[in-house]
C-alpha cells in the first residue's frame, strides 16, 4: 500500500483516504442526519406550533400567540388536569405492581430448575404480542355479559363486574392489563441483574443464618439496585406514553365520559379528531416536561446513591 | 455490610449439602407459584385462539366455553372477505424495509459511537427513546400532507425508523463495547485500512448483535400502530390498524376479530420461540451496566 503512496491517486483512492481519516464522522453521519431532520427539527416545530392558533386545515395559515395556549391548557380543569391524573395513577399504580411482581417473578426463576426454557418462553409471549390485538383479546374476556371473566366470577358467588365498559372500573382494568403485558419486562431486566451476580454473598449470608428476607433485602436487593432503577426509567417512560390498549379497548377521546383520556390519548384527540395542532402542541410539550422531570427525579437519585 | 458477609465465605463443599435439607419446601412452593404464573400468561391467549375456531353463536354461549364444533369459518371471512393478505404483505414490507434501513444506518454509528466514545451524539440518538411519538406526528403529518406523501409506503418506513434506528444504535453500541480493540488492531498492522478493519472483521464478529437488533426492529415495526393509524392509507394500511374493521360502532364480529388478532400475533410468537436468546439478550442490553 505504502509503495502505491508516492503515485498519484485514483478518485477511489483518494475518497477511501479521505473517508478513513474521518471515518469517526462518516460512519455517524448519516444517523445523525436522520434523527435531526426526522426527530430533532419535528420537535423543534412542536414548540413552534404550541406558540400558535394552528387549527383546522393542514394547509391553513396559523397566527403567533405566544403563551396563550399554555395559559389556556393549564387552567383547563376539565379535560387536561384529569388527563394528568390518569397519566399518573395508571403509571404509577402499573408500576408500581410490575415492579413488585417482576421481582418475585425474577427471583423465583433465579436458581436453575427443570423446565426453565419452557417457563421463560411462557413470560416472553405476551411481552411480544402486538399491544392492539391484545387490547382486543381482553376486550373479549372482559366482556361483561359474554367474557369469560365474568363466568369465572360467577363459579365464586362474586357478582359480574363492568370492566372496560364501566366508567370508574375501566381505567383500573387497563391497568391491570398493562400488568399482565409487561411484567415480563421487568422481570427479564431483573433476571439480567441477579444471574450476574456471584452466589458468594448471598451462600455467606445463608452460614450466618441469615433468612430468606433478610438475605433479599440486605444483600441480593442492594447489589442489583441499579438494574432496579433501569427498569424503573424503561418501563416507566413507556408506561407514561401507553396509547394503543388504550385506543383498541376503549376508542377515541378515552371513551364516551374520557374515562381513559390518558396525556398522549388526549393530545391525540386534539391533533387528529379535532385537528387542534397549536393546542395539542402545547400538551405534548407539558407532557415532554413531565417525563424529563421524572427521568431527572430518578438519575440524580442514582448519581447520589453512586458517589 | 455485604463485604463484611463476603469474607467469611465457607468451604463450598459445605453449600449445597445446606441448601438440600433446608429448601426443600421451598421447591413445592416454587412449583406452585411458577404454574400460577405460566397460567396467568398463557390462559387469554389460549382463550383468544379457542374464541377464533368458533362460531358467533357460540361465543355467545357460556356453556360451549371448551367444548365446541371448531371452525375455521373465521379465518375465512379474514383472508376473503376482509383482504387480509394485503395487509399482511404490508405490515410485512414496512418490518423489513425499516430494519434494513435503520441497520444500514444505525450499525456504522454505533460502532463510531462505542469506538470513538461520542456520549454526546450518543445521547441525542438515545433521547429518541422518550419522545412521546405524537409530538413527532404532528409536524410529520403537516409535512407531509403538504408534499402529498402521506398513505404512501415511504413515510410509514420512515416513521418506524424513528422507532427501530434508536433501538438498533442502543443494542449495537452495548455490543461493540464488548468486543475486544486486539482483532482490528491486528488487522491495521496488517495491511488492512480502519474501514476495512471495521468491514472485514469487526462486522463478521458482530453477526449475532446484528440479529438480535433486526428481530427487535422487525417487532417493534410489526407491533407499532399509533404512526400506522395516521399515516397510512387504503392500500398501505398494516395489520394493527386493519384489525378495526371488525369493530363496528352497532356490533363486534368478535369470531373474526379473535381471528384477526391471532393472525397478527402468531408470526411473532413463532419468531420469539426461536429466537427467545437474542430477544431477551436485545431487550436487556445494558440494562446491568446502569
Amino acid at each position: 500500500m505504502s509503495a502505491v503512496a508516492d503515485q498519484k491517486q485514483s478518485p477511489v483512492e483518494s475518497f477511501s483516504r479521505w473517508a478513513n481519516k474521518h471515518r469517526k464522522w462518516v460512519f455517524a453521519a448519516p444517523s445523525m442526519i436522520f434523527v435531526s431532520l426526522l426527530i430533532a427539527f419535528p420537535v423543534g416545530w412542536t414548540l413552534y406550533l404550541s406558540l400558535t392558533d394552528a387549527r383546522g386545515s393542514v394547509r391553513a395559515d396559523s397566527d403567533f400567540i405566544g403563551l396563550e395556549n399554555y395559559a389556556d391548557v393549564l387552567t383547563d380543569f376539565d379535560r387536561f388536569w384529569p388527563a394528568v391524573g390518569r397519566t399518573v395513577y395508571f403509571t404509577g399504580g402499573a408500576l408500581l405492581l410490575e415492579l413488585v411482581l417482576g421481582m418475585i417473578i425474577a427471583l423465583l426463576l433465579w436458581r436453575p430448575f427443570r423446565g426453565e426454557k419452557w417457563v421463560r418462553i411462557a413470560i416472553l409471549l405476551p411481552l411480544v404480542a402486538t399491544p392492539v390485538a391484545v387490547g382486543m383479546m381482553w376486550r373479549l374476556i372482559l366482556e361483561p355479559n359474554i367474557g369469560f371473566a365474568n363466568q369465572m366470577l360467577s363459579w365464586f358467588g362474586i357478582p359480574a363486574q363492568p370492566f372496560l365498559s364501566g366508567q370508574n372500573t375501566a381505567l383500573t382494568t387497563l391497568m391491570f392489563i398493562d400488568v399482565w403485558q409487561w411484567t415480563p419486562m421487568v422481570v427479564l431486566i431483573l433476571l439480567a441483574g441477579l444471574t450476574s451476580l456471584s452466589d458468594e454473598p448471598d451462600e455467606a449470608a445463608r452460614m450466618d443464618g441469615a433468612n430468606g428476607w433478610q438475605r433479599f433485602w440486605f444483600v441480593t436487593f442492594p447489589l442489583i439496585r441499579t438494574t432496579f432503577i433501569t427498569a424503573i426509567l424503561l418501563r416507566g417512560i413507556d408506561a407514561l406514553k401507553t396509547f394503543d390498549i388504550l385506543y383498541a379497548t376503549k376508542g377515541k377521546g378515552g371513551g364516551s365520559f374520557h374515562e381513559v383520556e390518558t396525556l398522549n390519548v388526549y393530545a391525540y384527540g386534539l391533533s387528529f379528531d379535532y385537528n387542534k395542532y397549536g393546542e395539542s402542541s402545547t400538551v405534548l410539550i407539558v407532557f415532554f416536561m413531565l417525563i424529563i422531570g421524572c427521568i431527572w427525579l430518578l438519575t440524580a437519585r442514582r448519581k447520589k446513591d453512586n458517589s | 455490610m455485604t463485604s463484611t458477609l463476603a469474607r467469611e465465605t465457607p468451604a463450598p463443599v459445605m453449600a449445597p449439602m445446606h441448601r438440600k435439607t433446608k429448601v426443600r419446601p421451598y421447591s413445592v412452593f416454587r412449583v406452585v407459584a411458577l404454574t400460577v404464573i405460566v397460567l396467568t400468561f398463557i390462559a387469554p391467549l389460549v382463550w383468544m385462539f379457542l374464541a377464533s375456531l368458533k362460531t358467533n353463536v357460540d361465543i355467545y354461549d357460556s356453556s360451549k366455553a371448551f367444548i365446541f364444533t371448531p371452525t375455521l369459518d373465521n379465518y375465512d371471512t379474514v383472508f376473503g372477505r376482509a383482504n387480509y393478505f394485503t395487509y399482511i404483505l404490508n405490515s410485512f414490507w414496512i418490518g423489513f424495509a425499516s430494519t434494513g434501513l435503520s441497520l444500514l444506518l444505525g450499525v456504522p454509528a454505533a460502532y463510531s459511537m462505542s469506538r470513538y466514545v461520542m456520549k454526546k451524539s450518543a445521547a441525542v440518538v438515545l433521547l429518541a427513546r422518550i419522545i412521546p411519538g405524537v409530538s413527532l406526528l404532528v409536524p410529520w403529518y403537516i409535512i407531509f400532507s403538504n408534499l402529498r406523501l402521506v398513505g404512501g409506503f415511504e413515510v410509514l418506513i420512515l416513521s418506524h425508523m424513528f422507532v427501530s434506528l434508536p433501538l438498533v444504535v442502543y443494542i449495537m453500541m452495548s455490543f461493540f463495547d464488548s468486543l475486544p480493540l486486539e482483532l482490528e488492531e491486528q488487522a491495521q498492522v496488517d495491511g488492512l485500512t480502519p474501514i476495512g478493519a471495521f468491514l472485514r472483521i469487526s462486522l463478521p464478529l458482530a453477526v449475532p448483535g446484528i440479529a438480535t437488533a433486526a428481530i427487535l426492529s422487525f417487532i417493534f415495526s410489526w407491533n407499532n400502530f399509533m404512526f400506522a393509524l395516521v399515516l397510512s392509507g387504503a392500500e398501505t394500511k398494516t395489520l394493527p390498524v386493519a384489525i378495526f374493521d371488525f369493530v363496528a360502532y352497532a356490533s363486534i364480529d368478535w369470531g373474526g376479530l379473535m381471528a384477526a388478532a391471532v393472525i397478527i400475533t402468531v408470526p411473532i410468537m413463532v419468531i420469539a420461540l426461536f429466537t427467545q436468546k437474542y430477544i431477551v439478550s436485545g431487550l436487556t442490553a445494558g440494562a446491568t451496566k446502569g
